[in-house]
């Protein structure tokens, strides 16, 4: 099937079977950020988002996505460069593999504290927001520090 | 993984159902992220998502939450914040993560009647009904003992406003991952209702506590608390790769405690 997507503000034409993930759909296409972690739902690796909702690819179907916008790492690279810096600075990414995934919510989760009034989040509500996202290298100690310095920027 | 040779994204709930109903073979698909986990093989795989299905609205007598409403909706909702002590808010924010809630559905995680469900305890102690689209609207504790093999669609979740306070309560082995044992308290002046879940079987009412509960002196809370602990003996547990049966009752009594000083303190 024929499926209509905005993917990163451009307008694509992306062919997929019936019960085929929007991750895999994503990655056949070119969009290599997104990567497969645990396939089940827990890691937060694929994490995109669909109409600026960051969702787990794995288990989004790529035909829900027909006629709808979708945005990878690829889409918000002066976000990721800011954001990486950080995560350089405070050593806090080795493998870089759940990094993408990674970003994509952070980047999500200042915008939704930003809307809602909320510049200075407790370390207990950007865990919170963060519980999906799976890092196996890191500790989260130094992540946390540079998404720290991350949301109390004034970039935006 | 699922697989389904067509998917259809009928625009109102009519169309669904007809397309749900031309083969038996064919199902609604919600969230997915359970679903995917199974080998189901579909003909057709039928998805709500522009049925108009995401929605929390309030009536005068009601909280309605549509079945594609994702457990983030559910989390984040003032009204649901609002009524009954902000449970059925709280009890979906330990799952996975947020881009988890934002693609888990109401409709989905009800109609799977999963043993591990936060989100069926909370609202099975709560006046729920299910509304389906031919079937029409069914107290959920009807629903939970339904077939799963019955055709129709959720439409909706309603829970009657009855002036319930309610307590939800949950132990995990780590935050984000699947409850040990979770049980809720609600509280009108006249009643109370004690659920358990995870147990690990589906979630259950705890018919006797909830009668002592209702008949008893909240003054003494002490023995009220005491007595409600051997009560709760009534519920049966079984042992998985979490916890064993024995472990399960013990914490189901301490979130039994605490539940009760919640619903006091109210």
């Amino acid at each position: 099937m024929l499926i209509h997507v905005i993917i990163n503000g451009e307008k694509k034409k992306l062919h997929c079977q019936p019960d085929d993930m929007l991750l895999y759909v994503l990655r056949d296409a070119g969009y290599k950020s997104v990567k497969c972690g645990c396939d089940t739902t827990n890691c937060g690796l694929c994490t995109v988002w669909l109409d600026d909702v960051p969702v787990l690819s794995c288990s989004v179907p790529a035909a829900r996505c027909n006629n709808r916008s979708v945005t990878t790492l690829e889409g918000v690279q002066d976000e990721v460069d800011i954001i990486g810096r950080f995560l350089v600075e405070e050593g806090g990414e080795q493998c870089g593999f759940c990094s993408p995934g990674l970003i994509m919510n952070v980047i999500a989760m200042k915008k939704e504290f930003r809307a809602n009034g909320n510049l200075h989040p407790t370390d207990d509500e950007i865990k919170h927001f963060l519980a999906g996202n799976l890092c196996r290298c890191t500790g989260y100690m130094s992540q946390m520090r540079a998404i720290r310095k991350y949301v109390e920027t004034e970039v935006n | 993984m699922f697989t389904a040779k067509e998917y259809a994204i009928p625009a109102n709930i009519d169309e669904a159902y007809k397309t749900l109903m031309a083969r038996n073979t064919n199902y609604i698909v919600g969230g997915c992220a359970w679903l995917r986990m199974g080998n189901r093989r579909m003909t057709t795989a039928v998805d709500l998502s522009a049925c108009g299905l995401d929605f929390i609205n309030e009536t005068e007598d009601a909280v309605e939450i549509g079945a594609m409403t994702s457990y983030r909706t559910v989390e984040t909702s003032p009204i649901l914040k609002k009524y009954f002590g902000g449970s059925v808010a709280r009890c979906v924010e330990p799952i996975i993560g947020t881009q988890f809630r934002n693609t888990v559905t109401v409709g989905g995680s009800v109609f799977g009647r999963y043993g591990f469900s936060d989100f069926l305890t909370t609202l099975l102690a709560l006046d729920t009904y299910v509304v389906l689209y031919k079937a029409g609207e069914i107290p959920l504790i009807q629903f939970m003992d339904m077939s799963y093999r019955s055709k129709d669609i959720i439409v909706k979740i309603v829970i009657k406003k009855n002036g319930a306070k309610e307590s939800y309560q949950h132990f995990r082995n780590s935050q984000s991952d699947f409850p040990v044992v979770n049980l809720a308290l609600s509280k009108t002046s006249d009643h109370c209702v004690v659920t358990v879940g995870a147990r690990s079987a589906k979630a259950m009412i705890a018919q006797k506590t909830s009668e002592y509960l209702s008949q008893a002196d909240w003054s003494d809370i002490d023995t009220v608390i005491k007595n409600a602990q051997q009560l709760i003996e009534e519920v049966p547990f079984t042992s998985n790769m979490r916890a064993s049966a024995d472990y399960r009752r013990h914490i189901c009594k301490i979130l039994l405690k605490r539940a009760i000083r919640e619903v006091a303190e109210c």
